[in-house]
């Protein structure tokens, strides 16, 4: 007599065991930038990610909104107007991680990434383009994060 | 193996919109429970965008990308029919693959 | 009673610390409207919704069966349109219930469950996370229908009139009652609008809006939950789980919620 839970255990011991294999789909990455995810400044972030001294540009841009309701999850997208682009970051400035994602892109995706990030208090949001040639550009926004009421 | 993704990807124009919101709880590490111990990182870092098997982009992400992460991007070229495959390795290497026909 | 600040004025009295606030092109109010709208595509919700689906359809429990034979007012299996028409009376159990203590029903009649066992389980956990999952996936099959909850048997009314008193009734520490946050239009606590609920609040707003995914702590939250906190927010004991006063309040304000546009699973603070 398997409960559903049972079952449900029985294909992760399963999945875990053909992924052991090399049975199942593997990315394969570059290692996680652990400097890169400790640093506490955008000029850090950007050195420990290799790049050159950042500048900023109009050229980048953030989307995201100028207040957010609830700090748990705030919209945010980083984007470029310019081609070239290989390496979208998100930064804010005041978490405890600054570093909030690293996007890694090849020639098939559009340069305009959008994800959610949590923010412990309102800050400066940074979105930053790595470009092919080098330079490193950046956009930034200040969202505020305010407090919500108690209920619903 | 984790909860599945939602992944939903629509051609228009010429390109792809993909979202998919992924489920994972990204503990930051910094948060207590209720006897005061910190409640361990557990956050998804790496993150692999395929379409019809090629990769198109790859991501790194930290601890401040949100609970049940949302993520939304434009794959070029990508029509109706083809396949994205989308996956996710947590720091514990727990991992997450799951796929979406382009509508 | 204190007079309710406009909710522009108290939006930019909260950010009072930021003199650049007023000079702002757009207002508090607006500004969180946007966030608002910036989140309601991918609402985490859709991840409980398959879930809750997948629950549905598997079979579980002593009896090794899924709930696909589950009577949810529309006939065994009918999940289309049964939320806008719940809490109602049912011949089988001769009762009142609510969207969640019918899927316990249905978990102990065809899956062989206790109802001990489900009730006493945590929110979110185990075979009660089960029952908000599918409450969460059921809920949005009646997306974009709106409320008509029957009142056509003498338990329904009776029922409306329990949770009306409900409603009102004062008491724990504080000498709280529902109405006391929801009892008149223009409400407020800080920046959330509190919904009056004696009447029809509008689309999507208050009895329309649960179950709901809550930013703030990333849970997914049933009817019954959300019903529990308030409770724990008037300072009152907590009412039981799937209890008769908790399908009576649903009751009441589903039925004042006639006409209302359901946006459940909603996307909340």
């Amino acid at each position: 007599m398997q409960t559903r839970r049972e079952m449900l255990a029985h294909s992760a011991t399963v999945a875990g065991l053909l992924a052991a294999a090399g049975l199942l789909p593997q990315a394969a990455q570059a290692a996680w930038n652990e400097a890169a995810f400790s640093a506490k400044t955008l000029a850090d972030v950007v050195k420990a990610m290799g790049g050159s001294a950042p500048a900023a540009s109009a050229d980048v841009s953030i989307n995201g909104p100028d207040i957010a309701e609830n700090g748990a999850v705030v919209p945010v997208g980083a984007a470029t107007t310019l081609a070239g682009a290989k390496r979208l970051m998100l930064l804010v400035e005041k978490n405890p991680s600054a570093l909030a994602a690293v996007f890694d892109l090849t020639d098939s995706v559009e340069p305009n990434i959008n994800t959610r990030v949590k923010m412990g208090q309102s800050s400066n949001v940074y979105a930053v383009a790595m470009m092919a040639d080098g330079k490193v550009l950046f956009a930034q926004k200040e969202i505020k994060v305010t407090l919500g009421g108690c209920g619903g | 193996m984790a909860d599945p993704m939602r992944i939903r990807a629509q051609a228009a124009d010429g390109k792809a919109t993909v979202r998919v919101l992924m489920a994972h709880e990204m503990e930051t590490g910094l948060r207590k429970d209720s006897s005061g111990n910190k409640i361990p990182a557990w956050f998804i870092q790496d993150v692999t965008v395929a379409h019809n098997g090629a990769t198109v982009m790859t991501a790194q992400w930290g601890p401040s990308v949100a609970k049940n992460p949302f993520m939304q991007l434009a794959v070029k070229g990508a029509k109706a029919g083809d396949k994205i495959t989308i996956s996710w390795v947590d720091n514990k290497g727990d991992k997450r693959t799951d796929e979406a026909t382009v509508s | 009673m204190r007079q309710a600040i406009p909710l522009a004025a108290a939006a930019v009295l909260a950010l009072a610390a930021a003199p650049a606030a007023w000079a702002q092109a757009k207002s508090a109010a607006e500004g969180i409207a946007e966030y608002r709208e910036m989140l309601a595509d991918g609402n985490p919700a859709e991840l409980y919704e398959a879930k809750g689906e997948e629950v549905w359809k598997t079979p579980d429990g002593p009896n090794k069966v899924s709930l696909e034979k589950c009577d949810l007012g529309k006939g065994p299996g009918v999940v289309k349109g049964v939320f806008v028409e719940l809490p109602r009376y049912f011949a089988d159990t001769g009762r009142m219930q609510d969207l969640e203590s019918r899927l316990v029903t249905c978990m102990v009649t065809l899956q062989g469950f206790k109802a001990e066992d489900i009730v006493n389980d945590a929110f979110r956990k185990d075979e009660k996370g089960d029952v908000e999952a599918m409450a969460t996936w059921i809920a949005g099959q009646s997306r974009g229908m709106r409320f008509n909850l029957p009142q056509g048997h003498a338990q329904e009314r009776d029922f409306y009139d329990m949770g009306k008193k409900a409603f009102f009734y004062r008491g724990g520490t504080h000498d709280f009652s529902c109405a006391s946050c929801h009892g008149q239009d223009g409400k407020r606590i800080r920046l959330q609008d509190l919904p009056n609920l004696t009447g029809n609040p509008g689309d999507g707003i208050g009895f329309a809006a649960w179950p709901a995914y809550r930013v703030g702590n990333g849970q997914m939250w049933g009817m019954q939950h959300r019903l529990n906190d308030c409770y724990r927010q008037q300072r009152f004991p907590y009412p039981g789980y799937i209890s008769e006063v908790t399908i009576a309040l649903a009751t009441y304000m589903g039925v004042n919620a006639k006409g209302a546009l359901s946006v459940a699973p909603a996307l909340k603070r």
